[in-house]
C-alpha cells in the first residue's frame, strides 16, 4: 500500500480505536477509575500495616528514660498507649481481654542499667494468636525503641547498647505501600493492556468487522498496532497517575531514576500487550478473552509474583510458575528501582529477562495472529 | 456485456487438511454482471469468495481478479474490491458519519473526496438528518443499506457480497437488491453469495456449488431451461439432493 493511503488509513483506524474506548463508560471506568480506585484501596483500607494498636506499657523504674520512650511509643501513629500495668499478672489478664496486641515491659532501674553497664534489657510482648500482626508490632516497636535509643544517647553513646538491634532497610517503617504500589502498577498494566486489548480485538471478530478489516488494504499488523497504540498511551498515562498519587497521597519514594523506572515499564506494557494479542489470537468470544486474561494471567500474577505471597516460602514447582511470569520480574524491577533506589546497574538481568520474555511474546503472539488470518 | 473477464478461476482448489473445501472450479465472471454464487451451508462459497478477495491463498488452480493475480497480488485486488460480509460489519457504537469516515479512510480516501462522497451517499440514503446518530439507532433495513454504501464508498469496480440479506425481512431484501442492480447498471460488477434461492433471479449470471464443485453455471433462464426446472428452488434441491445418490 502506498505510504500516503497507509498514513490515511493508520490514522482512521487510530481515531476509531480512541471513539471505542471514550464512548463506552465501562471502558473509561475502568481505564481510569480502577488504577485510582486501587491505590486508594491498597493505601486506606486494604493495608497491611498496622495503625492506631492498643498497646499497654508496665514500666517498672518510671525514670525519664523510660517515660520518654513511652511517650514516643505513644506519639507514634503506629501505637496507642491505652493502659498501664501495675503488675506481672495483669500482662496475661490484657491479652486474655483481647483487646492489647503488645505489652512492653521495663524491667526497674532502666535507665541506671543504661548508664552503667551499657546495656538495658526491655521486653516486648506480642499476642502471638494473629502472628503475622504480633510480628509486625514487635518490629515497629523495636524500630521506635531503636531510635529513641540513638537520640537519648546520641553520639557520647556507649560502644553497646541494646541487645538487639532490628533494622528494615530501606522502610523502617514498614510502611505497606512500599510494596504494593509496585505490585498495583504491574497488576493494572496487565488488567488494562492484556485484557483491554484482547477484549478490543476479540469484539472486531465477534462482531464480523475483523473480517472486513482483512479484506480492506490494511495490513493484518497494522490492525493489531492500531488497536494496540491508544491502550499503549493509556497505560503510560497510567503509570504516571499511579507514580504521582502514590508519591503525594500515600508518601512512597521515587529513589531511583524516573526514566528508567518509565522505561522498565514501557518494556512490561508491551509485554502485557503481547499477551493481549496472544489471547486475541485464541479466544473467540470476548467472555472468554476477558476470564482467560483474568484466569490465566492476573491470577497467577497476583500469587506468584512475590507481590502478595512471598515466593522464596513456595514450594519448588510453585516458584517455577513464578519465574516464567513477566509480572515478577517487573514487579521487582520497580521495587529495586523505587524503594531501593538502584540503577540499572542493579536490575539489568533482570531487565534483561524482561526484554528476552517481551521480544518472544510479540514474535510469536504476531505470527499467531497472521497465521489466524492467513486461515 | 462481454469484455476482459472481472474474475477469471481456472481449477481453483482449497484444501484444509484431507478436507476439500473447493474441488477445481473453473468460471468467468465479466463487467457488468450480476454474478450469484449459490449453494448449501458448507458447499464451499465463502471460500472460493474470500480465495477471490485475497483473504486466503488457494492450494492449486489459478485465478486472476481485476487481471491480478490471487497468490502474488493481493494486496492490489484487496485495495481495488469492496466487500460486504453476512455479518453486520458496521460499528454500532459509532455514528454514520464515523463508519464513513473510518471505512472511507481504510481505502485511502482522503478526507475531502471523504466528504464530498459521504454528502451524495446521505442524500441518496435520505440519511442527511441522522449522520450523527449512533448506528445502533437505525432500523435493520437501514443499516443493511449503509453497509453496502458504505462497502462502495471507494467505488470498487467489483464487490463482493457475503450472504448480504442473512437475517432481513423480505421487504428490505428487496430494496438492497434494488440497490445492488442500480450499482451495477453504473459497469459496475457484483459477485454475490445467497441461499435464499428467490434472490437467484436478481442475477445475471448464477452458479450452484455443491460439495466444493460447481454443480451448474448460466444464466437463471439457461438454468431453467436446461434442467427443465420451474425456479432456481427446485433447481438447486435437484443438484443438493442428487450429490447424496
Amino acid at each position: 500500500m502506498p505510504t500516503k493511503l497507509a498514513r490515511i488509513a493508520f490514522g482512521a483506524f487510530i481515531q476509531k480505536e480512541w471513539k471505542h474506548i471514550f464512548r463506552d463508560r465501562k471502558t473509561i471506568l475502568i481505564l481510569f477509575g480502577m488504577p485510582l480506585v486501587q491505590i486508594l484501596i491498597f493505601g486506606f483500607a486494604l493495608s497491611n500495616e498496622v495503625k492506631h494498636a492498643r498497646i499497654a506499657v508496665f514500666d517498672q523504674s518510671n525514670d525519664s528514660f523510660s517515660q520518654e520512650l513511652v511517650k514516643r511509643l505513644d506519639a507514634s501513629r503506629h501505637f496507642d498507649v491505652v493502659a498501664r500495668l501495675n503488675h506481672p499478672s495483669e500482662v496475661q489478664e490484657a491479652f486474655q481481654a483481647g483487646e492489647i496486641r503488645l505489652v512492653v515491659v521495663i524491667p526497674p532501674g532502666f535507665e541506671n542499667a543504661l548508664h552503667a553497664f551499657h546495656r538495658a534489657p526491655l521486653q516486648l510482648l506480642a499476642d502471638g494468636s494473629d502472628p503475622n500482626l504480633g510480628t509486625t508490632v514487635v518490629h515497629y516497636a523495636a524500630s521506635i525503641v531503636a531510635a529513641s535509643q540513638e537520640d537519648l544517647l546520641g553520639q557520647q553513646s556507649l560502644p553497646y547498647g541494646f541487645e538487639t538491634e532490628l533494622r528494615m532497610m530501606f522502610n523502617p517503617q514498614l510502611e505497606a505501600a512500599y510494596n504494593f504500589v509496585p505490585g498495583v502498577m504491574a497488576m493494572i498494566l496487565l488488567l488494562i493492556c492484556a485484557m483491554m486489548t484482547s477484549v478490543a480485538i476479540v469484539r472486531e471478530k465477534e462482531n464480523g468487522n475483523m473480517e472486513v478489516l482483512l479484506v480492506s488494504p490494511v495490513k493484518p499488523l497494522w490492525i493489531i498496532l492500531a488497536k494496540t497504540i491508544p491502550y499503549l498511551v493509556l497505560s503510560t498515562a497510567n503509570i504516571c497517575s499511579i507514580l504521582l498519587l502514590s508519591y503525594f497521597v500515600l508518601d512512597v519514594p521515587v529513589r531511583g531514576s524516573v526514566p528508567l523506572l518509565i522505561g522498565g515499564s514501557l518494556i512490561f506494557t508491551v509485554t502485557a500487550l503481547s499477551l493481549g494479542m496472544f489471547v486475541s489470537s485464541i479466544a473467540h468470544t470476548q467472555t472468554v478473552a476477558m476470564f482467560g486474561t483474568l484466569v490465566g494471567l492476573f491470577l497467577p500474577s497476583l500469587m506468584f509474583s512475590d507481590f502478595m505471597f512471598p515466593v522464596d516460602n513456595m514450594p519448588e514447582p510453585l516458584r517455577l510458575i513464578s519465574y516464567i511470569l513477566p509480572s515478577r520480574w517487573y514487579f521487582y524491577i520497580v521495587k529495586s528501582v523505587m524503594i531501593k533506589g538502584l540503577g540499572l546497574a542493579g536490575i539489568w538481568k533482570e531487565l534483561l529477562i524482561l526484554s528476552g520474555m517481551t521480544l518472544v511474546l510479540l514474535l510469536v503472539s504476531i505470527r499467531k495472529f497472521d497465521n489466524r488470518l492467513a486461515l | 456485456m462481454k469484455g476482459i473477464p472481472v474474475i477469471r478461476a481456472n481449477e481453483l482448489t482449497r484444501k484444509f487438511g484431507a478436507f476439500v473445501a473447493v474441488d477445481r472450479i473453473s468460471f468467468e465472471v465479466h463487467p457488468g454482471e450480476l454474478f450469484g454464487f449459490l449453494g448449501a451451508n458448507g458447499a464451499g462459497k465463502t471460500t472460493a469468495m474470500r480465495m477471490l478477495s485475497g483473504l486466503i491463498r488457494p492450494t492449486s488452480g489459478t485465478a486472476s481478479v481485476l487481471g491480478y493475480d490471487v497468490y502474488r497480488q493481493s494486496e492490489a485486488i484487496k485495495r481495488s474490491i469492496g466487500y460486504m460480509s453476512q455479518r453486520f460489519s458496521l460499528y454500532e457504537d459509532l455514528t454514520i458519519m464515523e463508519n464513513i469516515r473510518f471505512y472511507g479512510g481504510i481505502y485511502g480516501l482522503d478526507s475531502r473526496l471523504l466528504a464530498h462522497r459521504a454528502d451524495e451517499m446521505l442524500r441518496q440514503l435520505d440519511l442527511e438528518l441522522q449522520r450523527d446518530q449512533l448506528v445502533r439507532s437505525l432500523p435493520t433495513g437501514w443499516r443493511q443499506k449503509l453497509a453496502f454504501a458504505v462497502a462502495i464508498l471507494h467505488r470498487p469496480r467489483l464487490v463482493f457480497l457475503d450472504e448480504p440479506t442473512g437475517g432481513v425481512d423480505p421487504i428490505v431484501r428487496r430494496e438492497f437488491w434494488e440497490w445492488i442492480l442500480n450499482y451495477v447498471a453504473l459497469g459496475n460488477t457484483v459477485f454475490a453469495t445467497t441461499h435464499y434461492m428467490d434472490e437467484a433471479e436478481y442475477c445475471s449470471r448464477l452458479s450452484v456449488m455443491v460439495d466444493g464443485r460447481l454443480a451448474a453455471i448460466g444464466s437463471p433462464s439457461e438454468l431453467r431451461r436446461q434442467y427443465g426446472v420451474h425456479d432456481m428452488e427446485e433447481l438447486f434441491l435437484n443438484l443438493a439432493t442428487s450429490s447424496f445418490t
